[in-house]
């Protein structure tokens, strides 16, 4: 138990190295396996609909959306958001 | 005020509305469609029948969208165009004005044409009904059986094992998909298949289906054998629903012939999604592409166009990922593997759903492959740019593949290396995409 709780913060750390959840929407078929699986209850499927990347305060960055998506749509992509205005 | 009038209510059509909206904040934009369950994700209904999913997870529109779409839903069938009146007749009698007319009412199973094909417990894949009706009918421990070749085939079986059923499929030819995936990517397939307690019978047919009472209780195959089972699903290809376009004097093959703007031969009359066929600058005709992208693509274009902003269609690298054996697959461009042997196999004449004609196409090029077990690539290696891929398994390349397939990008730097007997592919690619993606070869 105390084993998996380590895995899951590990991951979830990781995760928010990584950045945000970021969608490919040519891959999408809104199948909503990503949303039924987020555990705040975060529409992921409606951002990989727009293309956008899961900017949501909320998001754990649990990687359980881009673990469950059948089709390989959701990655962990570094966010813009540092890396403008002041280079490296 | 434009009249907009949209026939269907699947992602072409919702793609459409979207765009008309954006386009047209006044315009009156009405969408008819006989399903009664509106938009779904079709090919969510996969992951609906091995139970991944529930039934409600499978409609992506929330109230809010539906709000912004300001747009009016009429559950009915469309009976019949009247293009010089610009009228559409409903079942109903009732006729609906339009200026702008959409018909995106996508493709239905071809029927089953054997004996016995209309007992009980007999099952088709169209709709979300028909996922239910079947998911209703399953039973665990029992007997299914599935026939048909393609993907939607296959999402049966494995829905039904997923479910507990003993599963027999049945197919045509003599290795699964052989269209599309070559050999060794087959036999990948079909290990996965039995390991899962598939049980697998190429190059045979159900004849027969054998009942009493109004219900199925067996099949009998080709070569002779009956297998008892308590219900049947089957595939074996869809058709574009063309007989309303067809019968108003719309020019179509098999599909409603468009142009790049998706208007089809009559004026202020589109066509998008599986319905449509398409010109393909590539192949130099009109295709089918039965795929939830292009549809959503087309949906958008045409929508751009009926709202007074010429667009043109552009025809990408078809892409498809999907779920075979339980292993992920994506297919981009062109992959056909020899030439004729989909002609070979009577399952493949139709298009099937997740289908896209292209990689039938058989590009003038060189096949590149590598792999092991349940990880494999294989790349259609043109003379300049890649033509296609297909990667099993592990799914790190396929996205920097279709970058490289769809952008036409030159791996004349490359191409020997690739070209090697047991070229560690993977790795090749993965440092030009690295290289490439610095710019150092553009």
């Amino acid at each position: 138990m105390l084993k998996r709780l380590f895995r899951a913060e590990r991951a979830r750390l990781e995760a928010m190295v990584a950045g945000q959840v970021t969608p490919d929407s040519t891959r999408c078929v809104q199948c909503g396996i990503c949303s039924f699986n987020c555990p705040i209850g975060i529409d992921v499927r409606r951002h990989a609909w727009l293309g956008q990347p899961v900017v949501n305060s909320r998001c754990l960055t649990c990687g359980e959306c881009v673990a469950r998506c059948p089709r390989g749509v959701l990655v962990f992509a570094r966010s813009d958001l540092f890396l403008t205005g002041g280079g490296k | 005020m434009t009249r907009y009038l949209l026939l269907g209510t699947g992602v072409a059509a919702i793609a459409a509305a979207e765009a008309i909206r954006s386009a047209d904040a006044v315009g009156k934009i009405s969408l008819v469609s006989d399903d009664p369950l509106g938009y779904y994700s079709r090919p969510g209904l996969a992951y609906y029948l091995t139970g991944e999913l529930e039934e409600a997870l499978l409609f992506p529109y929330q109230k809010g969208d539906f709000d912004r779409l300001n747009a009016r839903f009429y559950r009915a069938r469309a009976a019949r165009l009247f293009p010089a009146e610009k009228q559409v007749e409903l079942d109903s009698g009732a006729r609906l004005p339009y200026d702008k007319l959409l018909i995106a009412i996508g493709a239905q199973a071809i029927p089953l044409g054997i004996p016995g094909a209309n007992l009980q417990g007999v099952y088709k894949l169209d709709h979300l009904a028909d996922a239910r009706a079947l998911l209703a009918g399953a039973r665990h421990g029992q007997t299914a059986v599935v026939t048909g070749g393609g993907i939607t085939a296959l999402e049966l079986a494995e829905g039904l094992a997923a479910r507990g059923m003993n599963v027999h499929y049945i197919f045509r030819s003599s290795r699964y998909w052989p269209s599309v995936l070559d050999e060794t990517e087959s036999r990948i397939i079909e290990d996965r298949l039995r390991a899962h307690g598939i049980r697998l019978y190429p190059k045979n047919e159900v004849s027969q289906i054998l009942g009493k009472n109004g219900r199925m209780q067996a099949v009998r195959l080709a070569d002779g054998r009956t297998l008892k089972a308590r219900l049947l699903a089957y595939a074996i290809g869809i058709a574009p629903r063309i007989a309303l376009a067809r019968e108003a004097g719309i020019a179509c093959e098999r599909g409603i012939l468009v142009d790049e703007t998706l208007q089809t031969s009559l004026p202020d009359i589109y066509a998008a999604g599986d319905v449509a066929q398409v010109y393909d600058p590539a192949a130099g005709k009109h295709v089918l592409d039965s795929l939830w992208n292009p549809a959503r693509e087309q949906g958008r274009v045409a929508g751009l166009n009926m709202a007074g902003q010429p667009t043109p269609y552009t025809k990408s690298a078809p892409l498809n990922v999907t779920r075979l054996g339980g292993l992920t697959v994506t297919i981009i461009g062109a992959v056909a593997s020899r030439l004729g042997e989909g002609q070979e196999e009577g399952d493949l004449l139709a298009i099937a759903r997740g289908d896209s004609e292209t990689w039938r196409e058989l590009p003038d090029s060189i096949i590149a492959q590598s792999g092991f077990e349940v990880n494999r690539l294989r790349l259609m290696v043109g003379r300049k740019h890649l033509l296609g891929a297909i990667v099993v398994g592990d799914q790190k390349l396929s996205g920097p593949l279709q970058d490289l397939i769809s952008w036409q990008v030159d791996i004349t730097p490359i191409r020997a290396a690739l070209l090697r007997p047991n070229a560690p592919l993977a790795d090749i690619l993965a440092g030009f995409v690295r290289e490439w993606g610095k710019g150092v070869h553009r």
